[in-house]
């Protein structure tokens, strides 16, 4: 059976809502807990940009969805396999290190997504990808410093920064994954080719990683899953986490 | 001595909107000046408080020293002339 629009389109939404609502929630944990205050500050800042990116994405989700849901019961009722979010950003955030590392590559990606996705033939899609590169530009400006400082840094800090962008290169892999969603949506000026940014993003990873002093990985094995909603064993704690008052209370208000 | 563990201070300054004055708004902590830029703007505009912002190291910053007060300060103080308090404000100008 063929997939309809509006079911691919539901399901990219998803997709899109997922990664900014888990990637928000790992940063948010950062919270009380990075090197120095202004950087606690950076990263729940960055965490707040993502929360507003969910909502609008899961917002327009359920309207696509017909039920009556709202952004809400997407993000705190569907259980594990229900996401769709990449297996990048449920990672846990290690240290510092592993969590720039994680970050250059997420916003990197999302950086070279959104400009090329803001000419969607959806005007929603399109008005929401305008909105997010600008905040994007600055996750991977902060991200991209960060990397070059640590990595041409003391030795202590290349050696973590080399071990983190090894740990994690296995993850990369799936950003760029496409499945019947996209190829529905494709045909219908909708999406955009993934596969079409990938050099792009390997260019300005090499190029960063090349400051940084830091070796860029060679073709591993690549963990997938996440577009079937296959999830590392990391998803189901961060869901009990974040979903337990609705869970515990379902409706509760302030 | 105990060591400073911390970056080097800056001092920040926020203008609220093109042609305003720029504002002390507090200082961060930074190790160059890129990410000086970056803590003073997630640390003090988070709330749209700024439209533009100067880092300034706080060791370059002279400051007066407090016992030179009564000769910097107090020939000032009766001298009403001194202030434009003879003026009326146009109509509608907000900043002068």
């Amino acid at each position: 059976m063929i997939m309809t629009q509006e079911e691919a389109l539901y399901k990219y939404c998803l997709r899109l809502g997922d990664n900014a609502l888990i990637h928000s929630q790992r940063l948010a944990e950062w919270c009380s807990n990075a090197p120095f205050l202004e950087e606690d500050l950076a990263l729940t800042n960055l965490s707040l940009d993502m929360i507003g990116r969910a909502q609008s994405f899961l917002k327009y989700a359920a309207e696509l969805e017909g039920q009556g849901k709202t952004a809400d019961d997407l993000a705190y009722r569907r259980s594990e396999r229900q996401y769709y979010n990449n297996l990048l950003v449920e990672q846990p955030n290690g240290d510092f290190a592993f969590t720039m590392t994680r970050q250059l590559f997420v916003s990197v990606f999302e950086m070279l997504f959104f400009e090329a996705l803001k000419k969607t033939a959806n005007d929603m899609i399109a008005a929401i990808s305008a909105k997010t590169l600008k905040e994007v530009r600055y996750h991977v400006a902060h991200a991209e410093d960060w990397v070059i400082r640590l990595g041409d840094g003391t030795d202590e800090s290349h050696f973590r920064m080399q071990k983190a962008i090894d740990e994690l290169w296995m993850y990369t892999g799936e950003l760029f994954e496409m499945d019947e969603v996209d190829k529905v949506l494709i045909m219908n000026g909708m999406a955009i080719d993934l596969e079409s940014i990938k050099p792009e993003w390997e260019n300005y990873i090499s190029n960063v990683l090349e400051q940084a002093t830091l070796d860029m990985p060679k073709d591993i094995y690549m963990q997938t899953g996440s577009r079937k909603g296959i999830h590392t064993e990391h998803l189901g704690h961060i869901l009990s986490e974040m979903q337990y008052l609705q869970r515990s209370y379902p409706d509760a208000t302030w | 001595m105990a060591t400073d563990t911390q970056l080097d201070l800056w001092e920040v300054f926020i203008q609220n909107k093109s042609g305003n004055h720029y504002m002390h708004a507090g200082s961060v902590h930074a190790s160059d000046k890129k990410m000086a830029i970056q803590n003073a703007r997630d640390t003090y505009t988070r709330r749209s408080e700024g439209s533009s912002i100067w880092v300034v190291p706080s060791a370059a910053i002279v400051a007066s020293n407090p016992s030179d007060g009564d000769m910097l300060f107090d020939p000032s103080n009766d001298k009403i002339y001194r202030h434009p308090t003879f003026y009326i404000m146009p109509e509608g100008a907000k900043n002068i």
